[in-house]
């Protein structure tokens, strides 16, 4: 399926800051399920983009304004080309062993609860352990975009009972990780097929690491494994490796943020 | 249970390095010590070398309580001691630049490759980094202490951003001008030299891209921080800027800080603050000490940071186990100071020993710390040795067993009376582009309770002045040399 | 230096003068109430160091009566008013703590020193009570000694550079700031009509203002006259031998920033604003003043001092 993605970010100031840094993680590689035909990211504004690789091999760019803007517009935009691979994902870039994603981080730390649910799940083997495990996470979690917010651990929210796709994926890898698995974090986009293209955000799912298969896909929000309506954009331990923006800006003062998200089937007349 | 004094020894015998010391002692009454211990506090007050206790409504500044009688090690003692640290200092350097690189140590079995990918120390963003000159922990401090005579014996490695080095320049200025007769009778190597070596040794490692005459800072937390009088203390002495994070901005990749002159770009900084707060892109988000963008400068190159991003891996308690094959491996050498004796539950011949001795041993969880899930069996229960031999059995991985190590004392003058208290010592190890050294010396932490073993400032632990001083103390002693110390006493 | 660095020199300097203004201000309210109504004391005299310390407003927000404990308390020890003395202490200790390596060892001593007394007083108060008048009054000179110590530290022990220079910024701009605010809770006193609505009414008024800024005994010499409000204009605006006032303060001042200026080898917006109010109050002649307003040209005055404090943050201090 050819998916072109469209993603804008406003930021509006009261007080401009002095200058602004940003580390953005807004490129996709490609692999075995994706084939990134092209992407470009603007800004509004006199500023600096410079490519570079983070730890994991995503693709980030550091993104400075050094002068004064009262409003400022990033808008990402492109084309990928997804295949089906059942969710397993083959021919990306690795730069660490599995093991590394055993550890646990602050919003993946696992409660009693979570470690329960991970380690029940996964006694009945990898695959299906894995599987059983998005369906419980899928079954008692409410999708609400209220309760929680981009620092709410995976604890949290699981006793909550509720949040949004960063919240479920976070969980499913807290279990996953007390249950012995690798599990890492994905941020990417997501092409619903019901006609809806514009979203309030990106999306979030899992991988988990199965000794024959390789590293799995897993989407607990969508109780299903990324298939080709899933474009993957960056990875790591959780949200904070694989966030799309992570931000600083020097003595402005009332930030306000829009997020536009626009995912839909490219036609080929539209290509570029 | 017994334990070596080192002054008296085993056997009650005054060791020689003691000698006069503890003639002064004898001739010195309590009276006088006590005011010369008044004297010392009201210049550390003067001074203002304090900390901050936190936990109160208002952020308290106190005091560590100093003790007057120094510690005293032999030359020859020292010598050995400080090839040991050189040694050890010189393989931490060696074993983080594999960890970040060829993996050569994993690879050959030397450690496990899931206790370095676990740990949370272990930093993913240096993978594959090399730093200048391959020094990544130019400050180290090696916590030592003693059983006997013979060995010294590595509590932890420091390899982070260790402190309590200010204290050791201070108590030795203060000693210098309370006990002038006691410096006459002796041959104290100086210590007074250490921040001159620290500059030359920061300078040295700064980047290839740094024009002229680096610039160096030294980067605090802010006077909120416990050891902020040791940071204005150190950036005062060593000459260079004390600034805290706001103070410092990126472009481009390089760092500057803002002068009133306006920016000034930054080559190499002497951090003392963890990792995690380092740069809010890239590690805790809601970090407000730290600088936006450092870490793209210093994986760019353009900036040094002392000690470098993800040496903690070296001072783990985990990785501290495997240190003497970790020498073995990167030195080929014997190690030189011991390792405190350590059973790694994850071996099934260790749990199976420590299941059977939990009464004896000290067990600590791999990841714990500050006290936190921790068995000290000789002052437990039955019932608590039994629930944590369950513990134990769970997760034997996540477990590590110490005997109880019976701590060297030292005499002190402790309330009203000259008493022996346990003591360790931190000394402090530089590492440049042109090698190891060490300041004989180091600071002494002594636990001011008769029995204690807790030296740590938080709790009531004091510090001694720490002399290096030659075997045989007073031999061919000049008496022009003694009156030039007195003379300087009585200014 | 750091633009930090800098920053603190100048609020320590503030912080500290803003305090000795405060006791000054105290000082001269405790007079002027000890008087009988018919000597001039017409009951507004606890308003008028709120007044001047530009923070009526909080107090009423605190307070209901503006009565002599009430504003003491106000003043000297409320940590809910930024500007009370005891705040100003912390304050002062607070930045010079941050910058404890540019200052030297008898300026830390003094404002540490400053500071464990304070506190002393704050444990050992009875909250529950005003504060006997004698307290007071040693409280007053303790905090006035404090400027002195402190600025005759930095006097005596500074290196002539940019530390200095700062500090000294910070110094002269509060200086002339507290000047200024007296002159403008004052001024209808100090027309020249006054004398003929006041008569000697205005009296003790006009001299609790010069004891104020200890300036009585220095009236008596440059003018050899019996106390005329239009004089006392004079002397705080417009005397160069005068040190409190704001000709005065401004030669301070445009002779420290161009000493950084010519320092540093760049010359901004706070150089070129500095001397023109400087020249602008040099060449002022005291007619002038009245015909224009007394009261227009303080106000004026105050935001041209405010805005020379905004230049300099953002050339120097904030960079």
């Amino acid at each position: 399926m050819r998916i072109a993605v469209r993603h804008e970010t406003h930021y509006t100031y009261a007080t401009p800051p002095k200058s602004i840094i940003q580390l953005l993680r807004l490129t996709p590689r490609s692999h075995e399920g994706q084939h990134v035909i092209s992407w470009r990211i603007d800004c509004d504004a006199d500023c600096r983009l410079k490519a570079g690789e983070d730890a994991f091999g995503n693709i980030t760019h550091t993104f400075t304004v050094a002068q004064r803007v009262s409003s400022l517009s990033l808008v990402v935009e492109g084309h990928v080309e997804t295949f089906d691979t059942a969710g397993v994902v083959r021919y990306a870039v690795e730069r660490f062993s599995p093991l590394l994603y055993l550890r646990e981080t602050a919003l993946t730390e696992a409660d009693a609860g979570i470690e329960d649910l991970g380690r029940t799940c996964l006694a009945r083997g990898p695959l299906d352990g894995l599987h059983e495990l998005m369906g419980r996470i899928h079954a008692r979690m409410q999708f609400d975009t209220d309760p929680t917010h981009a620092a709410t651990s995976a604890k949290d929210a699981w006793s909550l009972g509720r949040g949004v796709c960063q919240d479920y994926a976070q969980i499913f890898i807290a279990a996953a990780r007390a249950g012995g698995t690798p599990a890492r974090y994905i941020s990417g986009h997501f092409f619903r097929d019901d006609g809806v293209v514009d979203q309030e955000a990106g999306h979030a799912w899992a991988e988990a690491y199965i000794p024959d298969l390789g590293w799995v896909g897993f989407d607990p929000a969508n109780c299903m494994c990324p298939c080709e309506s899933h474009v993957r954009i960056a990875f790591g331990l959780d949200y904070l490796d694989a966030a799309p923006v992570r931000g600083a800006q020097n003595a402005g003062v009332g930030e306000s943020l829009r997020v536009n998200v626009a995912v839909s089937q490219a036609r080929a007349q539209r290509q570029n | 249970m017994t334990h070596f004094d080192e002054m008296k020894g085993s056997e009650g015998v005054v060791r020689s390095c003691y000698r006069l010391v503890e003639d002064w002692l004898a001739h010195t009454p309590p009276t006088l010590l006590e005011a010369r211990r008044a004297q010392a506090e009201l210049m550390f007050r003067r001074i203002g070398i304090t900390f901050a206790v936190y936990g109160e409504q208002e952020a308290t500044e106190r005091l560590i309580p100093f003790d007057i009688i120094p510690r005293i090690l032999s030359q020859s003692e020292w010598v050995k001691l400080e090839a040991g640290l050189k040694q050890r200092v010189k393989t931490l350097n060696m074993f983080i630049a594999d960890i970040y690189g060829a993996q050569e140590a994993i690879r050959a079995g030397v450690i496990p490759e899931d206790i370095v990918l676990r740990n949370a120390c272990y930093r993913p963003e240096m993978a594959g980094h090399r730093v200048p000159h391959d020094v990544w922990v130019q400050i180290a401090g090696i916590d030592i202490v003693r059983v006997d005579d013979q060995d010294f014996y590595v509590l932890e490695d420091n390899a982070r951003t260790p402190s309590g080095v200010s204290y050791m320049l201070e108590n030795r200025e203060v000693m210098m001008r309370l006990m002038p007769e006691l410096f006459a009778r002796h041959r104290v190597a100086p210590v007074e030299n250490y921040t001159d070596e620290l500059l030359t040794c920061l300078k040295s490692v700064a980047p290839a891209s740094a024009r002229g005459e680096p610039n160096v800072v030294l980067l605090t937390p802010g006077q909120y921080n416990s050891a902020y009088y040791e940071h204005s203390f150190l950036a005062d002495r060593l000459g260079v800027e004390l600034v805290e994070g706001n103070d410092l901005f990126v472009r481009e990749d390089v760092v500057y800080m803002r002068t009133t002159r306006g920016p000034q770009r930054v080559d190499v900084i002497y951090r003392r603050i963890d990792d995690e707060f380092l740069d809010p892109l890239v590690f805790r988000p809601d970090s407000a000490l730290g600088v936006a963008g450092l870490m793209g400068a210093y994986l760019a190159g353009n900036v040094t940071l002392a000690n470098a991003v993800g040496t903690g891996i070296a001072d783990d308690k985990a990785i501290y186990t495997y240190m003497p094959e970790i020498i073995r491996f990167f030195t080929g050498e014997e190690p030189i100071l011991k390792n405190v004796p350590t059973w790694r539950c994850r071996e099934e011949d260790a749990a199976k020993y420590v299941l059977d001795h939990l009464g004896e041993l000290v067990v600590k969880e791999v990841n714990g710390s500050g006290g936190y899930g921790m068995l000290v069996g000789p002052h437990s229960t039955k019932e608590q040795i039994a629930a944590f031999a369950e513990k134990v059995k769970a997760d034997p991985a996540n477990y590590i067993a110490q005997p109880t190590l019976s701590l060297s004392t030292c005499p002190a003058f402790a309330g009203d009376s000259i008493g022996a208290r346990h003591v360790d010592l931190r000394p402090f190890v530089l590492t440049g582009a042109n090698g190891v050294r060490a300041v004989p010396g180091g600071l002494t932490r002594v636990a001011m309770k008769e029995g204690s073993l807790v030296v740590n400032s938080s709790q009531g632990g004091g510090t001694k002045d720490t002399w290096i001083i030659e075997d045989t103390p007073g031999a061919g002693q000049r008496q022009q040399q003694s009156q030039s110390f007195q003379s300087q006493g009585g200014s | 230096m750091l633009a930090r660095s800098a920053d603190n020199l100048f609020w320590v300097a503030r912080y500290i003068e803003r305090a000795d203004f405060s006791a000054r201000m105290i000082d001269a309210a405790l007079r002027l109430a000890a008087l009988p109504k018919a000597y001039g004391g017409d009951g507004t005299e606890w308003i008028s160091p709120l007044a001047a310390a530009g923070n009526l407003e909080l107090f009423k927000q605190i307070h209901d009566v503006p009565d002599q404990d009430n504003v003491f308390a106000f003043l000297a020890f409320d940590r809910d008013n930024p500007s009370s003395i005891r705040n100003c202490i912390e304050n002062a200790r607070r930045a010079a703590r941050a910058v404890r390596t540019a200052l030297t060892v008898e300026m830390w001593e003094s404002i540490n020193a400053a500071w464990l007394e304070l506190r002393r007083i704050e444990s050992s108060r009875d909250v529950t009570k005003p504060m006997p008048r004698e307290e007071v009054d040693r409280f007053l000179d303790f905090v006035k000694t404090i400027s002195r110590d402190f600025d005759g530290a930095a006097y005596r022990t500074m290196l002539r550079n940019d530390s200095y220079w700062f500090n000294r910024l910070g110094l002269y701009m509060e200086r002339a700031d507290n000047t200024a605010r007296v002159l403008d809770v004052k001024y209808h006193v100090l027309l020249p009509e006054a004398e003929q609505v006041g008569g000697t009414l205005d009296f003790f008024q006009w001299t609790a203002i010069l004891r104020a800024v200890s300036a009585l005994t220095a009236y008596h010499w440059v003018y050899r006259e019996s106390i005329k409000p239009w004089l006392i204009m004079d002397l705080l605006v417009l005397r160069r031998e005068m040190p409190r006032s704001l000709v005065s303060c401004y030669e301070n001042l445009a002779r420290y920033l161009d000493f950084i200026g010519q320092d540093y080898g760049q010359q901004g917006v706070s150089q070129r604003l500095a001397r023109s109010t400087y020249t602008r109050l040099l060449n002022s002649r005291r007619d002038e003043i009245f015909q224009r307003g007394l009261h227009e040209f303080v106000t004026e005055f105050l935001a041209d001092n405010s805005r020379l404090g905004g230049v300099i943050a953002e050339q120097y201090l904030l960079s």
